[in-house]
């Protein structure tokens, strides 16, 4: 059966275009927010949906995805609450491939063969977990592999020619390349840079290349998807997010239009670039 | 436990750094590869008598190796029990223990050609000590403080600052050691072909853990000499306080596999195990954090709960791995004292013996209050004076009030 992702970039790949992929934390301000959001996010032309599974403790993310953790984990966001999140997405989408993008921790504690089921059976199509890098894969990645989820790994400007195989053996649905050293949200991508890093990746796999980390504009997002298969863009969705809140960090009436609004232009710089 | 014990308490961690289901090396894929080069630059230099050569100098001429072993004559005469040694680790250069390991560190650095040294520090000890080597080497130095850390231990942040550090003050979770592990993390990821993070406690991505304890290890090889000079036989028991573990782990591992040693370790009960507390042996669940799997305390959802101790060294919700190990496999006894406890003995030990202790090791003497005494006069026992208490004055003079 061929998965809602490697299916989404099938189809990307005749329409010549690449993918435009969100991320918002789950349960940021709140969870019916939150579910409105995710659910406008492929009318706005979000082709991948990544959901951020809070935790305290998010050692590779900037003070704006640090937040957005903190305002989930205020409104009562939980792992379970998460999987239920998507829950209600499928009901009304069942095409738009979602990835759950966080750390290993809280998985760790609801127990990886349970999640692996309820992840699955919720509609969920691939993980991203930060601190589990291949030296880990009995963890997490190889029972994924084999409850038919992609396991999506980040590739850095440090992982070189020697490593990246060992990166990529159990990769699959996309390889998530994190185009600068640093935090969520710092620095942006420098266009040269990102486009080499793309084609050494390429030269090691048939996967596609989503790229991440700094962009922030729709110029940037329509460069970067020149170079790659996809732009990935997070911290600006979510300062975006922030800035419509109210003093008591709750949502008003402008959240939701004000980060479908973001988005829908990203997603035409995105949707516009010529491969 | 069903399975057997081992032949050898002292063989961890494996190659890829466990013991036992404990430690490993949960990080972000682009420290992944800094971790590995770490790892092959610490193996050659272990294995390479020009630099253990260099270590032992410095040890000796700057430092102050060896530390006393000290025998505590009016504590043991008012516990009335075991005989009581102190091994004084709060008469290094620069007051405590963890100058042992940043020198360690710190020499690798240089030999890796790193030029900028990143900390995390908590009761401010490990930051000093990271400082004060930097100042010694010429390296740029940078050292994350939890802000309540900064508030509490301001003596030691004057002390940073004047040996030439920049102190970055850490206002994310809960602006503790744990939340200023989060930053130093970040900065690392964000400086990788610059930057060398020494990590303070036998804890973070394998080989930390196992390198800082080899460092730390010299506390427990001049005890086990120390002891046999003095009494002609090994002690009976060991005490230390557990934070992160470094100092009980330098105490311990060389007595892991002499069974008849009984070792115990002194986590911080803060309030009580059943209110705010430090001990995550007691009241915590093994996940993973920073690196390792470990006892961690959190919430049934897996999110990392704050650590409260009046003592910020020990202010911190996880403990290194191989105490974990040690923990399951039932080699080491893991206590736990409480604030007022500790407050207690502090003022014991300064009264009695004239030393004042920092207030992490001030668990360990609470704990000796009440094994002490229970023992016969020929039961020797070892606690690690770990750290000296000037930096802990204004707060204990904060908590006692007028009894100050």
């Amino acid at each position: 059966m061929t998965g809602r992702i490697e299916a989404r970039f099938a189809a990307l790949q005749q329409q010549g275009r690449a993918a435009f992929v969100t991320f918002l934390m789950a349960g940021d301000p709140d969870l019916e927010t939150s579910l409105a959001l995710i659910k406008a996010l492929p009318q706005a032309g979000a082709d991948i949906i990544e959901i951020g599974m809070p935790f305290t403790d998010p050692m590779a993310d900037g003070p704006a995805i640090q937040a957005a953790a903190l305002r989930a984990l205020q409104s009562g966001t939980t792992l379970k609450k998460t999987l239920d999140l998507v829950r209600a997405f499928r009901a009304g989408d069942n095409v738009t491939p979602i990835v759950l993008m966080g750390y290993y921790n809280p998985i760790y504690i609801y127990g990886v063969d349970q999640f692996l089921i309820d992840a699955k059976e919720a509609g969920i199509d691939g993980l991203i977990v930060v601190d589990l890098p291949p030296e880990e894969d009995g963890e997490l990645c190889l029972p994924a592999m084999r409850a038919g989820l992609n396991f999506i790994r980040l590739a850095t400007p440090t992982t070189d020619d020697k490593r990246l195989p060992a990166v990529l053996a159990n990769t699959s649905g996309f390889v998530y390349y994190v185009s600068i050293t640093g935090i969520t949200g710092s620095a942006s991508a420098d266009a040269k840079a990102v486009s080499s890093a793309v084609q050494r990746i390429k030269r090691h796999t048939p996967l596609p290349v989503c790229v991440g980390f700094g962009i922030r504009t729709t110029d940037a997002a329509n460069e970067i998807a020149r170079h790659a298969d996809g732009a990935v863009v997070g911290s600006a969705l979510v300062d975006v997010l922030r800035n419509s809140l109210d003093a008591e960090g709750r949502a008003t009436a402008t959240t939701v239009p004000a980060v479908i609004e973001l988005a829908t232009a990203l997603a035409q710089g995105v949707h516009a670039a010529a491969k | 436990m069903n399975s057997p014990l081992p032949n050898s308490f002292r063989a961890g961690p494996d190659d890829r750094g466990h013991f036992g289901k404990f430690g490993g090396r949960f990080v972000a894929e682009t420290l992944m590869p800094l971790i590995l080069d770490l790892e092959k630059a610490y193996a050659e230099a272990k294995a390479d008598p020009a630099f253990q050569a260099e270590m032992t100098g410095y040890l000796k001429h700057y430092v102050g190796r060896p530390s006393p072993l000290y025998f505590a004559e009016r504590l043991t005469a008012h516990f009335g029990g075991a005989k009581i040694y102190f091994k004084r680790e709060d008469l290094n250069h620069t007051g405590a223990h963890k100058v042992n390991n940043v020198l360690g560190q710190i020499l690798l650095a240089k030999r890796m050609g790193k030029p900028r040294i990143i900390a995390e520090t908590g009761a401010g000890m490990h930051g000093v000590a990271t400082a004060t080597m930097c100042a010694k080497f010429g390296l740029q130095c940078v050292v994350y403080m939890g802000a309540v850390d900064v508030e509490r231990q301001q003596p030691n942040v004057l002390r940073m600052r004047a040996l030439g550090a920049e102190v970055r003050p850490v206002t994310s979770g809960a602006n503790t050691l744990k939340d200023a592990m989060n930053e130093a993390l970040r900065d690392w990821v964000t400086n990788v072909h610059d930057t060398f993070y020494c990590i303070g406690t036998v804890a973070g991505p394998h080989p930390y853990p196992m390198m800082v304890r080899d460092f730390q290890a010299v506390i427990g090889t001049e005890v086990r000499s120390q002891i046999l000079e003095a009494e002609g036989r090994l002690p009976n028991s060991l005490v230390a306080c557990i934070g992160g573990g470094s100092n009980a782990m330098g105490l311990f591992h060389p007595f892991l596999d002499d069974r008849d040693v009984a070792i115990y370790g002194v986590e911080a009960a803060g309030h009580g195990l059943s209110k705010l507390h430090a001990a995550s042996i007691a009241g915590g669940q093994p996940g993973v954090l920073h690196g390792n799997r470990t006892y961690l305390l959190m919430d049934h959802d897996g999110q990392i709960q704050e650590a409260h101790s009046i003592s910020a060294g020990l202010d911190y919700p996880g403990i290194g791995p191989e105490h974990a190990w040690l923990h399951e496999v039932g080699r080491v006894n893991f206590l736990s004292a409480t604030d007022t406890e500790a407050l207690d003995a502090f003022k014991l030990c300064c009264r009695l013996e004239g030393i004042i202790p920092a207030l992490e090791p001030s668990h360990a003497l609470a704990k000796v209050a009440e094994l002490a005494p229970e023992l016969p006069s020929e039961h020797l026992m070892v606690v690690n004076m770990s750290g000296r208490g000037d930096k802990d004055l204004a707060s204990v003079a904060e908590h006692l009030g007028g009894q100050f």
